[in-house]
């Protein structure tokens, strides 16, 4: 891989964001490494959203910039895939999934330009990856929670991007959607993609991600989750939230005490 | 099922159209009575299309209601209803405006000056919810009120001034497609021909900005742009409509037809479709009766005819509809019903050692703790649907019943056993759970239970599960030769 000539996937200098002139992601600076897969961890209110949103230019931002492939976003939009919060639409809107994972092939077809045979065939695909191709066509009112966050990973792989942002993709789905979906991160990740995941749940953060990104407004933290995922750390990051950190020490406790963790 | 469901939007389709008539009538009748018209003379004169002024209020009728329908599906859909309603009452100082510009009521003066008000409103709504805390239904509220009075002052001096030729000004208000002149046409043809040109070209540009407007953005699509370009046209929608259905009641044209459509179907092409459809039905039932009615206001009626197309869509629907949802709801019912009588004949039937033929009427009222008019009545119906015969006291399987009946108990066993097998619930808190699942259960479903159970044969009560052989016959009565028998 070229990976080390190349420039970085993600490149953050200085950035801030503010609603109603209240900052919520202060002078973060960041460079990301190609091809990992990278959780970013932190409190709720954090700015965790706020700053993938930022990034991908859904906010306005107070100051600093962003650079994806060493240029400014909107260079070449095809290259960042997005992953949003289930919440975030409508699912009684008169659309299959089919047509949704389409929506995915839309940023590469340019203006006017209907999607062909050929991307249908890759939407199909990328719904088989998911497993939810027998419900091509269904409307997605009549899916489950965790079969909606499926599509909505198809229509990212629908993409074809290879940096990946996505806002909590775990949230509110059963274990074995969440083991389907680890599985498609990590394919991605070995294809030489790049991913950040907004996560909420600190023990399964652990084992699903090679980095974490720790955030509570500015970056606490940023590194291989080996040695970020300290007691320390976490403190540093949750400050007083001690049922959260009580939680996770008892865990970190009870795994450093079976296999010692590498430092 | 399918086949029912497509009979039933028939038959809704159809109602529709019975309904549709029932107001035509009605309504034609108290026109008459009130404008002391011919009005048979007025429908001779509808359907024989001399009247050029007629034929001007039918294209624009037309017109108006393609263009409100296509458009107005994407404010359904955009959830933007409030925002189509503050528009249309925003263009009215701007109405007023255009014809002081030239003190004539020329259509293209008016058209340029209602669109630019149309959208200073919007911009004031926005600048309002940008600049201060207000959120966007307030704005909203507050601009249409504004813009609106602005209007009709504006409008009341105009008709106070001594010159100018103000005819057709006042019908602004409520709308009067008889008024539509040739250049009035001409305009609605090149905002409507306009209106389907860019939504045939940018369907994948609305469609993605509508579901998921955060996506679009980041997939490089310019969704700004898209949304300013719907509000552009939509604003020229609405203004081409005002003369025909009126400042007031113009929003409604753009969301009835939408919303009826929305009810109808789950896809977007579809929606988009059938929302033409009944606009142009909406818009020509308001041009007829205004028409026959001699001079009453169009606008009023068309809204009245998309609302009537609306109630048949809520009422008829085939399948949101709440006649269709209270049918199936029923029918499920009276299934389930039936499945319960035959699974009280099979375990009567089963007690007895599969020897008799029949189940007494008696031993069917003791088993399901009723009387015997009762367990009569339920046999009756099991006749009626072909799954049992009654014969004196006695009722007696069909092929067919003894094959479901089999079937429902062996989904209640099997489904038993799973529980206790597999979610490690006891016994005797399985029953419950699974009266509701043994009418659901499918048979792809009850495939993976028994595979998964390993062919069990025996419930957590030791009761015998209905095999394959059981149900398509073999060891009980009835037999293979049964099976082909009607």
């Amino acid at each position: 891989m070229n990976a080390k000539q190349s420039p970085a996937p993600l490149e953050i200098h200085d950035l801030t964001v503010a609603y109603h002139k209240k900052p919520v992601v202060w002078g973060v600076d960041l460079e990301v490494p190609a091809g990992q897969l990278i959780g970013i961890i932190g409190p709720n209110g954090a700015g965790k959203s706020t700053l993938i949103k930022a990034c991908m230019g859904l906010l306005p931002t107070h100051s600093g910039w962003v650079k994806v492939f060493g240029k400014p976003l909107k260079a070449d939009p095809t290259r960042v895939g997005y992953v949003p919060q289930r919440e975030s639409v409508d699912w009684d809107f008169p659309v299959s999934v089919m047509d949704v994972v389409l929506m995915g092939r839309y940023g590469r077809l340019g203006l006017i330009r209907r999607p062909g045979k050929e991307d249908r065939e890759i939407a199909r695909e990328c719904l088989d990856r998911v497993k939810l191709l027998p419900y091509a066509n269904r409307q997605i009112s009549n899916l489950s929670g965790g079969q909606q966050q499926r599509v909505f990973l198809a229509r990212a792989l629908a993409q074809q991007a290879d940096l990946y942002f996505m806002d909590e993709p775990f949230a509110g789905v059963d274990a074995a959607t969440e083991a389907a979906i680890v599985t498609v991160l990590e394919d991605l990740r070995d294809q030489g993609k790049t991913l950040l995941v907004v996560h909420h749940d600190l023990p399964t953060a652990r084992s699903y991600f090679d980095s974490l990104l720790l955030l509570n407004m500015n970056v606490v933290a940023f590194g291989p989750t080996e040695s970020v995922f300290t007691a320390e750390m976490l403190q540093k990051t949750y400050g007083g939230r001690l049922t959260i950190l009580s939680e996770v020490a008892s865990t970190l406790a009870a795994e450093e005490g079976g296999n010692p963790v590498r430092r | 099922m399918k086949g029912g469901g497509l009979n039933q939007a028939k038959r809704g389709l159809l109602g529709l159209g019975l309904a549709l008539m029932a107001v035509s009538i009605a309504s034609a009748a108290s026109v008459s009575e009130i404008m002391d018209t011919e009005w048979r003379e007025q429908l001779g004169r509808f359907f024989s299309m001399r009247d050029p002024s007629l034929r001007f209020a039918l294209v624009g009728s037309i017109l108006l209601g393609l263009s409100c329908g296509l458009l107005g599906s994407f404010i359904v859909v955009r959830r933007m209803a409030l925002v189509g309603d503050a528009l249309s009452h925003a263009v009215l100082p701007g109405v007023a405006l255009g014809f002081l510009w030239g003190m004539t009521k020329d259509p293209l003066a008016i058209f340029i000056g209602a669109v630019i008000a149309g959208l200073t409103g919007t911009a004031v709504v926005n600048a309002l919810v940008k600049t201060t805390r207000i959120k966007a239904d307030t704005a909203l509220g507050l601009v249409l009120a504004s813009f609106f009075a602005v209007g009709l002052c504006l409008l009341t001096m105009i008709q106070n001034l001594p010159t100018g030729n103000k005819s057709g000004l006042d019908k602004f208000l409520f709308g009067q497609a008889a008024a539509l002149g040739a250049d009035d046409i001409t305009l609605m043809a090149i905002v409507t021909a306009a209106a389907v040109a860019l939504i045939t070209m940018f369907y994948k540009e609305l469609l993605a900005t509508s579901f998921d407007a955060g996506f679009a953005r980041v997939a490089g699509i310019p969704a700004e742009w898209v949304h300013h370009g719907l509000m552009l046209v939509l604003a020229a929608a609405v203004v081409i409509a005002l003369q025909a259905v009126g400042v007031v009641l113009v929003s409604a044209m753009l969301i009835t037809p939408a919303a009826a459509a929305y009810l109808l179907t789950d896809r977007m092409h579809r929606m988009l479709l059938m929302a033409g459809g009944f606009g142009i039905l909406a818009g020509v039932t308001g041009a007829f009766f205004s028409f026959v009615g001699r001079g009453l206001p169009t606008g009023p009626l068309m809204v009245i005819g998309a609302s009537t197309v609306f109630a048949g869509a809520y009422l008829a629907g085939p399948r949101h509809g709440v006649l269709a949802r209270w049918w199936r709801q029923r029918s499920r019912a009276a299934r389930t019903e039936r499945e319960n009588t035959l699974k009280a004949l099979y375990h009567v039937w089963e007690d007895d050692g599969f020897r008799d033929v029949g189940v007494t009427l008696a031993d069917l009222a003791q088993r399901r703790r009723e009387t015997l008019d009762e367990a009569l009545r339920r046999s009756r119906e099991l006749e009626r649907h072909g799954m049992a015969s009654v014969n004196r006291d006695a009722v007696y399987f069909t092929p067919q019943g003894r094959r479901r009946a089999a079937e429902i108990v062996r989904n209640h066993r099997l489904w038993e056993l799973y529980l206790t097998n597999s979610a490690n619930i006891a016994p005797d808190h399985v029953h419950d759970d699974a009266e509701e699942i043994e009418h659901v259960l499918g048979e792809k479903t009850v495939r993976e239970l028994e595979r998964r159970l390993d062919y069990a044969t025996q419930d957590p009560h030791g009761k015998h599960i209905p095999g394959p052989r059981d149900i398509h016959g073999g060891v009980l009565a009835g037999g293979d030769k049964a099976e082909g028998e009607p």
